[in-house]
């Protein structure tokens, strides 16, 4: 089996898998790392999304050999140990979660869009696609405001 | 355990000939039913001929006892079999018999224990218990009753533990027990001194006399129950280590996927594994009642290999049917009313029907279990809203005693009601036992939205007359594809209800007796369910099961009996509500969201209120119908009295999801059935509600205790928006939908 190197979390890691074998089971089933979530396998539902050199991805939908020599940062490499990201924070003040299996997508979907827009508007809010079954959408929605606010307040940092 | 007939109520027979009716009693303050000998379902009264004024009431059979008062009469027996366990690093252990599913119960517990103990809420740590089946029915997750169950028990138990454990301090240190209280996960006493539980525990277990009273707390005490509190677990759902079964990983584990057939229930004729075999990573495939499994390394590598399994396959039972079919037997089944409950004097009878489609389950957590059989032993990982059925149901399959079984319940990624089944872990013991290894056993998303589980199909008829702006009748007629009630829930309701004597009704149609009813004044008041038993789809019980049908129909007919009346459609509920708590919710939902304020073109308010789970909400939205095609709910108000709130922020939490819920099913989310085989397979087709389909402003309030006991929460959201939002779009749009959800 061809071998892939990428940065995951901050960790250099070499892979041995099949060339398409997708991303995310990647990164559950080889590398053992959970957060990112299977709920559709067609990047639709998003509960698997991660950053790959930044950029949100649908992790179901990216072959490992598209990522060999990239940077993913996945829910688990969003803070270091004990500490959370400022979405993280929002997202826990908010008591968001439900059953919280598209959670983890959630919060990767939020830092995306808060690293290209610092103030997202409703509009850009209204575009995010995850799925949440459990209805939790009034509560992200006013987790990213505040995790938007508390950034630029400088509050965080 | 349950207590048969003690009192035997019967009306007397109306004028007209109907058969005598019998119906329940339900003493409040009694610990147990006291029933009157058989209960007819409501169904036989509509279906009676006479005039109006010829028929009594008969109170629905869910005002007196509902569903969740027969769960704590089938829990209670064993309640004392749960315990609270603290140890030496002072922390409280309870393991739950009930399912996590997002629902929030693990957080609602641990507070109400905590508040009994006078423990910190962080220190009462919760986890699901394994499957116990000397719980008999006490470890059943269904119809919002957790709480209601747990309460009582709950409180009692905690509230002793205290007493013992002020009772061990007031020993040790020689001082009277009436001068410490139990604060802070530990025992504090005059000049500050203190001690922690874990330090007391052994002391206080060989207390058999408490010096202090043993009794739970006044509601004037509360300091935690209440009060708003986040999820216990919030922390490792944002960081990701909370885990699920699709998370977990044993040692030697293979996964297996199973490849299913193209009609629903088809059963495999003969297949040829050997290019899946030649698969990388395949370790095996086998055959399986339910199909052919394909059992990998990889999980991919197992889906791939799926893929190229060649099946032959038999029809299923409903090959050639498609849900127009479905619709068109389950509107003939409600069609033969009786079939005039008015005496013709009485103007502007309303006749209305209303169709209702297969909506899937689809928690965002795939079906999956991990099977470990080996040495006639099984270990099983699933979620499980009933894992004593479940653990019995495995060991049938498998050929194992029961006792050789061990169900470990995990946390649910969602459920609705699809964790009542446990297939997955029939399938992943099945494939360990033939495979001999450890399998991780895991549905794709096509296979659970086109295998899976739906709400039902059904239709609605809903005859209704008024005379003097009164309404003097109301019939409903449900006809519904049969709900699934095997998975131990039946058996639950037949063995309790029917030693009860209540009646011989098949569990759907006791179930549906024990959560319907009218909150309104509606004269004659007739509701009735008629079951479709069609072999080969795959049903189950959907957040509020009828409830949100039901109460969609109703309110679309309620707002035309207004327009009769030429009353506003909120004064017109008012005036025929008979609730108090009915009337409060409703007028602080108009006062919340400032009914009958005038907006644009294409643009409507909408409003109901639903009463269930001896809880009762309002709900009022406004819609934005202007694209049909994707109508928007603008704006939601749910006012909420629950009797005594635990959590005020987790009972916010379901009223949303509730909404969500709602939007997505009068609106927008359902199945099809083409030829017998369900026509979506992921979220791509199976529209449910995105972000933008959301209210941006949204408002939640939950009522301070108005009781002194927790109704149900977690289903009670579903009805009430549904029943809003059908209005609003009725009046947004100046059409009369009659088809769920409208853009099906």
């Amino acid at each position: 089996m061809p071998s892939y190197e990428l940065t995951v979390n901050g960790k250099d890691v070499e892979v041995d898998v099949p060339e398409d074998m997708p991303l995310l089971w990647v990164l559950r089933d080889e590398l053992r790392i959970t957060g990112p979530k299977y709920g559709c396998g067609v990047g639709v539902c998003r509960a698997c999304t991660c950053l790959q050199d930044d950029e949100e991805v649908q992790t179901c939908m990216v072959k490992i050999q598209d990522a060999d020599g990239s940077e993913v940062t996945t829910i688990e490499g969003l803070a270091d140990d004990d500490g959370l990201h400022p979405v993280q924070q929002a997202w826990l003040d908010n008591d968001v979660a439900q059953c919280g299996f598209c959670q983890p997508g959630q919060i990767m979907t939020a830092v995306a869009l808060l690293n290209e827009k610092s103030e997202p508007t409703d509009e850009d809010i209204d575009k995010i696609e995850n799925v949440c079954r459990c209805g939790t959408y009034g509560r992200i929605r006013q987790a990213i405001k505040q995790a938007a606010e508390n950034t630029n307040s400088g509050w965080f940092w | 355990m349950v207590h048969p007939a003690t009192t035997d109520q019967e009306e007397a027979a109306p004028p007209s000939g109907l058969r005598r009716r019998r119906f329940l009693a339900y003493l409040a303050a009694a610990p147990t039913l006291t029933v009157a000998a058989k209960f007819a379902a409501q169904g036989e009264a509509a279906a009676a001929p006479g005039p109006v004024s010829a028929q009594l009431p008969l109170p629905p059979l869910s005002e007196v006892a509902d569903f969740g008062d027969v769960m704590v009469l089938a829990s209670t027996p064993t309640t004392a079999l749960m315990k609270l366990e603290f140890t030496g690093d002072n922390k409280v252990l309870f393991e739950l018999p009930r399912l996590e599913v997002g629902q929030g119960l693990n957080t609602s517990v641990a507070m109400i224990l905590a508040e009994e103990l006078g423990a910190r809420v962080d220190d009462v740590a919760v986890k699901l218990s394994d499957a116990r089946p000397e719980l008999v029915w006490n470890q059943f997750t269904a119809g919002s009753t957790s709480i209601r169950t747990l309460w009582h028990p709950l409180r009692t138990m905690a509230a002793a533990g205290r007493a013992r454990l002020i009772t061990a301090a007031a020993q040790k240190w020689g001082v009277p027990a009436e001068q410490l209280k139990a604060q802070g996960t530990g025992i504090v006493g005059p000049g500050g001194r203190k001690a922690k539980f874990g330090d007391l525990a052994k002391d206080a277990a060989k207390v058999i006399a408490p010096s202090v009273s043993s009794a739970p707390k006044d509601a004037a005490e509360y300091a935690v129950v209440g009060k708003g509190h986040g999820r216990a677990d919030a922390r490792d759902i944002v960081t990701g280590r909370a885990k699920y079964v699709s998370d977990i990983k044993i040692p030697g584990s293979l996964v297996a996927v199973v490849v299913r057939p193209p009609t629903l229930d088809g059963e495999v004729q003969s297949f040829d594994d050997s290019a899946a075999r030649r698969m990388p990573g395949v370790k095996e495939v086998t055959e399986i009642p339910t199909g052919v499994a394909v059992v990998a390394n990889y999980t991919w590598q197992a889906m791939e290999a799926a893929k190229k399994v060649e099946v032959t396959w038999s029809q299923g039972p409903i090959a050639g049917q498609s849900d127009s079919d479905i619709q068109a037997q389950l509107a003939d089944m409600t069609g033969t009313l009786g079939d005039t409950l008015g005496d013709g004097a009485d103007a502007g009878e309303i006749d209305e029907t209303f169709d209702f489609a297969f909506v899937s389950h689809a928690p965002m957590e795939n079906n999956y279990a991990v099977a470990d059989v080996k040495n006639k032993r099984a270990e099983i990982w699933t979620p499980a809203q009933s894992p004593v059925a479940a653990q019995k149901d495995i060991a049938a399959a498998i050929g194992i005693p029961l006792s050789s079984v061990t169900v470990n319940v995990t946390r649910a990624g969602g459920s609705f009601g699809r964790h009542l089944f446990h297939d997955a872990a029939i399938e992943a013991a099945q494939v360990s036992k033939a495979v001999g290894k450890p399998i991780k056993l895991f549905w794709t998303r096509p296979d659970d939205t086109k295998h899976g589980r739906m709400r039902p199909a059904s239709h609605h008829r809903i005859k209704a007359s008024m005379r003097d702006g009164s309404v003097r009748s109301w019939a409903h007629k449900m006809s519904s594809v049969q709900v699934d009630f095997t998975h131990g829930l039946g058996d639950l309701l037949t063995s309790t209800v029917v030693q009860a004597e209540v009646g011989k009704l098949p569990a759907s149609q006791l179930y549906f007796n024990l959560t319907q009813s009218i909150p309104y004044e509606f004269g004659t008041t007739t509701i009735s369910l008629n079951d479709l038993q069609l072999d080969g789809v795959h049903t189950g019980s959907w957040r509020s099961v009828h409830s949100a049908t039901f109460r969609t129909a109703e309110e679309l007919v309620i707002d035309q009996l207004a327009e009769q009346a030429g009353a506003d459609r909120a004064q017109f509920r008012m005036d025929n509500l008979k609730n108090e708590r009915a009337m409060t919710v409703l007028r602080k939902a108009m006062e919340n969201g400032d009914w009958g304020r005038s907006l644009g073109q294409g643009k409507a308010q909408g409003i109901c209120v639903h009463e269930e789970y001896r809880s009762v909400a309002a709900c009022l939205v406004e819609i934005d119908a202007n694209d049909r095609e994707n109508p928007r709910v603008t704006k939601a108000r749910i006012v909420v009295d629950v009797g005594q709130p635990i959590n005020p922020r987790g009972v916010e939490a379901q009223m949303q999801g509730g909404l969500v819920d709602a939007i997505s099913t009068v609106l927008r989310a359902s199945n099809h059935i083409d030829d017998g085989a369900v026509r979506e397979s992921s979220y791509g087709d199976f529209q449910w509600a995105r972000q933008r389909h959301t209210p941006r402003d949204l408002g939640v309030e939950v009522l301070p205790a108005t009781t002194g006991d927790p109704g149900g929460a977690g289903e009670l959201g579903v009805p009430v928006a549904a029943g809003a939002i059908a209005s609003a779009y009725a009046a947004a749009t100046g059409t009369k939908p009659r088809t769920f959800p409208v853009n099906h």
